[in-house]
C-alpha cells in the first residue's frame, strides 16, 4: 500500500493511481465504442468478400501507409514527452509535444486529401454513382466513412487535449513530480494510434 | 513492501527501440499484402496486428510497469469484447 507518490507534500491530496485508473476505464468504453464497429465490420465482410476487396482496392495504401507512419511517430513522440518530463527535462517535453501536434495535423492534411479525391470521384455517402455500386461495396464505403471518421475526430479531440496539455507544461502546472494529466493525455493519444492499426489492415490492405 | 518500485520507467532508447520494430512491422505488413496468401492473408494481418498493439499497450502505455489492478482491467475488457465477437460469429456461422 505505499503508493504515495515521490514528492508528494503533505498537504496536497492527489491520487494518480486513481486519476490513470479512471483514463483507462474511460479507454475501455472507447474500445467498446469502436469494437461494436469492428463487429458489423466483420459480419459485412463475411456476407460480401468479393465485393469489400474490390472496393477495398480504390483506396490509396500509400497514404493509409503514410498515415500510419505518422501516427507511430506522434506515439513515441508523446511518450518521450512523458519519460522528458518524469526526468526533468522540460525543454525536450515541450518539443516532443509540439512535434507530436506536427504529426496530428498532417495526419489530418493527408485525411482531407484522401477523403475530397474520393468525394471528387463521387464516393460518398448517398451520392448517385455510390448507390448505382452492388451492396458489399456501399456497406464498405460506408463503414470507411463512419470508422475512419470517428476516428480522425478522436485525432482532433487528441490535438485539443495535448494543446492543452502544452499550456499546461509551458505554465509549469505540469512538472517532474506532477505529471498525471499529460499521461493521460498520452494514454488517449495511444487509444488513437491503436485503433488505426487495426483499420489500416482492415480498411488498406485488403487483397 | 514500502520500496516496491512503481515508477519504473523505461529510458529514452527503449521507446525508440519498440518505435522501429513497430515501423518494421508496419512494412511487413504492408509487404505482406502484396503477395497472395489465400485465406491466410486476414489472418497474418490481424497477426501483425496484433503484436504491434502489444508493444504500445506494454510500452507505450506502460502497462507492463502498471500496477496488477491495470492488467485485470486490460484483461477483462479485452474478454468482453472477444466473447460479444465469438458469440456474434456463431450467429453468423450457423444463421
Amino acid at each position: 500500500m505505499s503508493s504515495h507518490q515521490e514528492g508528494t507534500v503533505a498537504h496536497v491530496h492527489r491520487d494518480d493511481i486513481g486519476a490513470k485508473m479512471g483514463m483507462w476505464l474511460f479507454l475501455f468504453t472507447e474500445v467498446l465504442l469502436f469494437g461494436g464497429m469492428f463487429l458489423v465490420y466483420a459480419f459485412y465482410r463475411f456476407q460480401h468478400q468479393d465485393q469489400f476487396r474490390v472496393a477495398a482496392m480504390e483506396l490509396n495504401t500509400g497514404i493509409g501507409t503514410l498515415n500510419t507512419v505518422i501516427l507511430l511517430t506522434s506515439s513515441l513522440t508523446v511518450a518521450l514527452a512523458i519519460a522528458a518530463i518524469q526526468k526533468g527535462n522540460r525543454f525536450l517535453s515541450v518539443l516532443m509535444l509540439n512535434i507530436t501536434l506536427v504529426f496530428a495535423v498532417m495526419f489530418m492534411v493527408n485525411k482531407y486529401f484522401e477523403w475530397s479525391a474520393k468525394i471528387s470521384h463521387g464516393l460518398f455517402p448517398g451520392s448517385k454513382e455510390m448507390l448505382d455500386l452492388p451492396n458489399g461495396q456501399i456497406l464498405f464505403y460506408g463503414l470507411y466513412y463512419v470508422m475512419t471518421g470517428l476516428h480522425a475526430l478522436h485525432v482532433i479531440i487528441g490535438v485539443v487535449i495535448l494543446s492543452f496539455m502544452l499550456i499546461q507544461l509551458m505554465k509549469k502546472k505540469i512538472t517532474q513530480d506532477n505529471h498525471v494529466k499529460l499521461e493521460n493525455a498520452g494514454l488517449y493519444w495511444h487509444l488513437v494510434d491503436l485503433i488505426w492499426i487495426f483499420l489500416f489492415p482492415l480498411f488498406y490492405l485488403i487483397q | 513492501m514500502e520500496n516496491h518500485t512503481k515508477s519504473h520507467h523505461p529510458g529514452y532508447s527503449t521507446y525508440f527501440f519498440v518505435w522501429l520494430a513497430l515501423l518494421a512491422f508496419t512494412s511487413i505488413t504492408v509487404t505482406v499484402a502484396g503477395i497472395s496468401l489465400g485465406k491466410y492473408t486476414m489472418l497474418v494481418a490481424l497477426g501483425i496486428a496484433a503484436i504491434k498493439s502489444a508493444l504500445v499497450i506494454n510500452i507505450f502505455m506502460h502497462i507492463k510497469f502498471e500496477e496488477k489492478i491495470f492488467k485485470v482491467f486490460l484483461a477483462l475488457s479485452f474478454f468482453t469484447l472477444l466473447i460479444i465477437f465469438i458469440l456474434t460469429s456463431f450467429d453468423i456461422i450457423y444463421r
